[in-house]
């Protein structure tokens, strides 16, 4: 019972991006996915960027209001690891049988469906941004992203006022709507 | 600018930052002007995006953060497997696949080698010396007992010879030439035939042509001045006829057949095969061509044919006597060595077989018996 509410509150830590939380949940799973992952022709660098997909993969199902794992969440991350790792090494073709099953694992396909259209999204908005270039990147980014005020935003860019940098951010948001809409197609 | 107040004022709206006669104002506008209410739509969506790859972009930098701070503080491991171990990991199952093709390539070249070169039975060649059974034994100790045992250099007690061969004069002074099986290891030679039998020193035995050469030291051997027959140089043509008499049993055992091969078992140029029969016993048998020159000397069988018998050629023993003649240290063992003279020419030549070239022969036909 301690452990489950422990997971909850980790869990709720987590959607609201809480680094202490973040923090527990890598130190008490990481080891777990690495040794998965080291067992079954990989990298520690795999591993490392598995769990933090499997990370993000549990943020976003956070996210959406859903802190309910109808599992540990040890179970839950080995088996999105497991099956993100699965679909990498098909991807890169290396000769490999079947992951083995270390670990008891729960059907996660659903949840992985979802994450790769909002990877998606997040590939495309991050590609849009990249190809918008600075100033713009920096300026939307400070406005949208860190949530900074126009005031601020013009003493940091050095646009005389704040209207001056409302303007010029205008303008930014337009391209990258443009582009992001291109991209989209 | 009027678009910028109004993308301001969609922005607002959707932050919630109106007051509320704004709102109310801006509400209306969007119920009359669709493209306004749809720019609301649409842009509600695009900073949505916004807003979720803001986070994950934050999440991502985070993680990263944390996976480094961990490492550094040793709370996760940093598990890093040597460079042999990781490439083992990466590459056994390549490894295991290249292994077993290289292993089926060797089995199926090895496999194609065996069956498509020529068969050649791997069974070695019988040698034809026999062992003297516990009867012969018998007879022999009784023989040796009535024997006069003078200037005796060996033990009182009758010998127990295992096993035994055949061996002919190739000089009346009494040297004798044997299959080297035959008394390979012996200590004690004996050689026996109708006249007696007579004490005998092994002087060389050469493995490689598989001969031995004896020498009668009996007083009670007399030498001959002359054999009847010669020892061939020459080859033995193929079909041409032959006879042997040799002791595969304690009588002498005569056998008549022809050369059936140029080469000796498993082509061996040192030997002919030839057809007649021949039992244990009969290694270091000489056999005869029809004018009674001694061209071959029985040293073994073919394991898995009847009458397939093999005969070393005679002009090896020219070779070994060469050789011992070269051998200065061997001289000086045995005084009359270099007065050793082994007849070529046959005194048989066109004499009727059984009236006189076999009477003649059978004298110069001993048993070996060795005690090993």
């Amino acid at each position: 019972m301690r452990t489950e509410t422990n997971e909850q509150k980790l869990l709720e830590g987590l959607a609201k991006n809480d680094r202490k939380s973040i923090e527990t949940i890598y130190r008490q799973h990481y080891n777990m996915v690495q040794s998965l992952i080291l067992n079954n022709s990989g990298y520690p660098d795999d591993a490392r960027d598995i769990f933090q997909e499997a990370i993000i993969v549990l943020y976003e199902k956070v996210k959406s209001g859903s802190f309910e794992l109808n599992c540990q969440l040890k179970t839950y991350l080995y088996s999105v690891c497991r099956r993100l790792w699965l679909k990498r090494l098909s991807q890169l073709q290396r000769l490999s049988s079947d992951v083995e099953n270390l670990e008891e694992s729960v059907p996660v396909e659903e949840d992985l469906e979802l994450h790769e259209q909002r990877n998606l999204d997040f590939m495309v908005m991050e590609q849009s941004l990249d190809n918008l270039g600075e100033p713009c990147k920096s300026l939307i980014r400070a406005y949208y992203i860190e949530k900074k005020s126009m005031v601020e935003i013009a003493a940091d860019f050095g646009y005389t006022n704040s209207d001056n940098a409302k303007n010029q951010k205008y303008k930014c948001l337009m391209r990258l709507k443009k582009i992001f809409s291109q991209y989209k197609k | 600018m009027q678009d910028t107040a109004m993308l301001d004022a969609v922005e607002r709206y959707i932050r919630g930052e109106m007051l509320p006669e704004e709102k109310a104002f801006f509400e209306h506008l969007r119920e009359t002007r669709p493209e306004v209410d749809q720019l609301v739509v649409e842009h509600t969506l695009f900073l949505q995006q916004l807003n979720k790859y803001g986070e994950v972009h934050q999440l991502r930098t985070q993680l990263k953060d944390i996976h480094l701070q961990l490492t550094e503080n040793g709370q996760i491991e940093p598990a890093r497997p040597t460079i042999v171990v990781t490439l083992w990991k990466k590459y056994r199952r390549v490894i295991g696949v290249a292994a077993s093709i290289a292993g089926i390539t060797a089995l199926c070249i090895s496999g194609l080698i065996s069956y498509l070169s020529p068969k050649v039975s791997t069974a070695k060649m019988v040698e034809l010396s026999r062992r003297l059974d516990a009867q012969e034994n018998k007879l022999n100790k009784v023989v040796s007992n009535q024997l006069p045992q003078q200037g005796q250099t060996r033990p009182v007690a009758p010998i127990d010879f295992k096993s035994g061969g055949t061996g002919f004069l190739i000089d009346g002074k009494g040297y004798l030439i044997t299959n080297a099986h035959v008394v390979n290891h012996a200590t004690i030679v004996d050689v026996q035939n109708s006249q007696g039998e007579y004490k005998a020193r092994i002087l060389h035995v050469d493995p490689t042509t598989d001969l031995a050469l004896l020498k009668i030291e009996d007083s009670s051997f007399h030498a001959a001045s002359q054999l009847p027959y010669g020892i061939s140089k020459g080859k033995a043509k193929l079909g041409e006829d032959l006879f042997t008499m040799g002791y595969p049993r304690n009588d002498i055992v005569y056998s008549k057949g022809y050369v059936s091969a140029r080469t000796g078992f498993r082509g061996d140029t040192l030997a002919y095969q030839i057809t007649l029969v021949a039992y244990p016993g009969n290694s270091g048998t000489p056999v005869f061509d029809k004018d009674g020159e001694v061209v071959g000397i029985v040293n073994g069988a073919a394991p898995d044919a009847q009458m397939a018998v093999f005969a070393i050629r005679s002009k090896n023993i020219y070779k070994v006597i060469d050789d011992m003649k070269a051998d200065s240290a061997f001289l000086k063992t045995d005084s009359d060595f270099v007065r050793l003279h082994v007849p070529a020419v046959s005194q048989l030549k066109g004499q009727d077989r059984i009236e006189q070239q076999i009477p003649k022969i059978e004298d110069c036909i001993f048993i070996v018996k060795s005690n090993q």
